[in-house]
């Protein structure tokens, strides 16, 4: 097998008595999606928050591409290519849906130490923000204020952001959540493609999104993967149907 | 032309136009108000950096106008008492000219800013602005005790200092050149508003986090705000200093510092012109309330509860609505 582009090994992190990570090994490799599924409060945003940085875990690794991560700030992970979504979308509201793009062209182009010439007038910048925007399908509203964009909208720029960053991994916070029928559908043939650029860890709650992507689940509850494998291996799982899937599976 | 554009230049044109009358009609005090509402509009659009653009609430910015205050008050002062600054290792005289006193002044503010930015932007909120304002305490409480340099009493400078080509002592030339700088630190601002540094910086303070995940550091970019603001409110410092040929411990006050967030606040917080009018508006109703009440505080107070209440975006919003985001 090739070497994973994305891994944690043993991951565990503790909020005093509540194991919200516990021994978590999970695999990205390269061209595949892997979707983390589990129920509410299962532990997934924090395993995701941990592989990018924002919190510290109390024993484990994280490694990207082979190299040893686990103690790189947010931005050193991000520059070293790890791209995400938050789960409650994180964008600048009072800017533009274009200016929020740039900010991920920006963040990608790693010169933010220019103090004269304007932003939008940087070409490569803004074709990069704006071949950003096109793909999610929000193009027409690159002028438009971000605070005033519809909820599945929002989603759909955090997504945008993510791409201007051309990462080696996306690692995605229930991108689809409140999209809609046509969203999610829009949103599943964009991943599709995606995964050939760089593959995505995706968590996500909306099953049919995540059969239909899938190359492999790994299933969260109380803190541990409880079942790793295909979509087919997961949805025969009896442990798996017990703890979370339930009987429409 | 959007209406903020209007109400900015129409405040250029009175900028420039009223001392120009008052020249016509012999009323040198009105020229020398001007100059003091220009240079608090200066030392206040320095601070509109770091708090307009970067959410970075500083109650001691009077630290980096003091210290500009300084950089004039003890190099002047030794120029007139023809006694050098310090002799080994190297001899430092003391100047009367203005740009070296500026550059000094820029420098030494910068510094401290740097040096203050990189103690204090680790924390935010509260706590943030319980360290600024402790810097400035320190600084106020040090020049006090510093008997060199006239302790409480302060400094005082008998002949403004030069320009080469002017002579500042006439109002109008000092205020030209205060203008001047002004009007170059706005364009400076405006520039860096849509420049990358700028969208970066005002996306740090409304969604840190994301500036994090793509790859940037906030920190560094309010430190950079930090230090480039502190700079601008330090010569503001030195301008002050030469208008009234005087400095003491007061300019490091943290009363002058909350002033500064005042005129912000009731022109327009990250408003380009915001610092101007409300240090235009300070200055006048300083001079007209003042004449008639010697309360005239609580009615300023009272005003800006108003403004603060009801007016969001202070006098800029209320008149051009809100800011526009993109060109
Ligand atoms: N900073 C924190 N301090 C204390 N407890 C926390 C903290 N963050 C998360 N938790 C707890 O850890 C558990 C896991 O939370 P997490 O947000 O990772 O779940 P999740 O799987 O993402 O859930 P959801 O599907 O609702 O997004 C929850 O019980 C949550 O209350
Ligand atoms: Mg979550």
């Amino acid at each position: 097998m090739t070497e994973p582009v994305l891994e944690t090994r043993g991951l565990s992190k503790a909020f005093g008595a509540l194991k919200a990570t516990e021994d978590v090994s999970v695999a990205l490799h390269p061209g595949e999606i892997h979707a983390i599924i589990g129920p509410n409060g299962a532990g997934k945003s924090t395993l995701i928050a941990q592989i990018c940085g924002a919190l510290v875990p109390d024993a484990g690794q994280v490694r990207l591409m082979g190299r040893d991560v686990t103690r790189l700030p947010v931005p050193a992970r991000a520059r070293a290519g790890l791209a995400r979504t938050f789960q409650i979308s994180q964008l600048a509201m009072e800017d533009t849906v274009l200016q929020n793009a740039l900010l991920g062209a920006l963040g990608a182009s790693g010169r933010p130490w220019r103090f004269l010439r304007p932003a939008l007038g940087d070409q490569s910048l803004r074709e990069r923000a704006e071949a950003a925007l096109e793909r999610v399908g929000l193009a027409a509203q690159a002028a438009t204020r971000t605070a005033e964009l519809s909820h599945g909208q929002r989603r759909q720029l955090e997504v945008a952001v993510a791409l201007t960053l051309a990462p080696r991994a996306f690692v995605m916070d229930e991108p689809m959540a409140g999209l809609g029928a046509e969203g999610s559908a829009r949103l599943t043939r964009l991943l599709d493609g995606l995964r050939a650029e760089a593959p995505i860890l995706l968590v996500e709650h909306d099953m049919d999104a995540v059969f239909a992507l899938a190359d492999r689940v790994s299933v969260l509850v109380y803190g541990r993967v409880i079942a790793s494998g295909s979509v087919d291996e997961i949805r025969r799982d009896p442990a798996v149907r017990e703890a979370y899937l339930g009987d429409s599976a | 032309m959007s209406r903020e554009t209007l109400v900015n230049l129409t405040m250029l044109a009175g900028l420039v136009l009223v001392p120009l009358w008052a020249l016509w009609a012999d009323e040198p005090f009105t020229i020398t108000l001007a100059t003091r509402a220009v240079i608090l509009a200066l030392a206040a659009a320095g601070l509109n950096i770091a708090l307009g653009i970067g959410g970075l609430v500083s109650l001691g910015h009077a630290v980096f106008f003091g210290i500009g205050g300084y950089a004039m008050g003890v190099l002047a002062y030794h120029a007139q008492t023809y006694t050098p600054l310090m002799e080994a290792p190297v001899l430092i005289e003391g100047t009367k000219s203005m740009p070296v006193i500026w550059l000094v002044a820029l420098v030494a503010s910068a510094l401290a800013a740097f040096v203050i930015g990189l103690l204090s932007l680790r924390t935010s909120g509260v706590y943030f602005i319980m360290i600024t304002l402790a810097f400035g305490q320190m600084l106020f409480f040090f020049t006090i005790s510093w008997a060199r340099y006239g302790g409480e009493d302060g400094i005082s400078i008998y002949l403004r200092n030069g320009f080469p080509g002017l002579n500042t002592l006439v109002p109008i030339q000092f205020y030209a050149l205060c203008l001047t700088l002004l009007v170059l630190t706005l364009a400076l601002t405006a520039a860096l508003m849509r420049s990358p540094f700028g969208l970066a910086l005002n996306a740090a303070r409304q969604v840190p986090e994301r500036v994090r995940a793509v790859g940037l550091d906030p920190f560094r970019l309010r430190l950079a705000a930090f230090t480039l603001s502190g700079a601008i409110t330090g010569l503001a410092g030195a301008l002050f200093a030469d208008l009234n040929r005087f400095v003491s411990p007061s300019m490091f006050s943290w009363q002058l510092s909350g002033e500064f967030i005042v005129f912000i606040i009731i022109g327009g917080t990250a408003r380009l012109f915001g610092p101007v009018v409300g240090a235009v508006l300070f200055v006048a109703l300083e001079h007209w309330l003042g004449g008639i009440s010697a309360y005239w505080h609580i009615w300023f107070g009272l005003l800006l509860l108003g403004i603060v209440l009801f007016g969001k975006g202070g006098v800029i919003g209320m008149i051009a609505g809100r800011a526009r985001t993109h060109d």
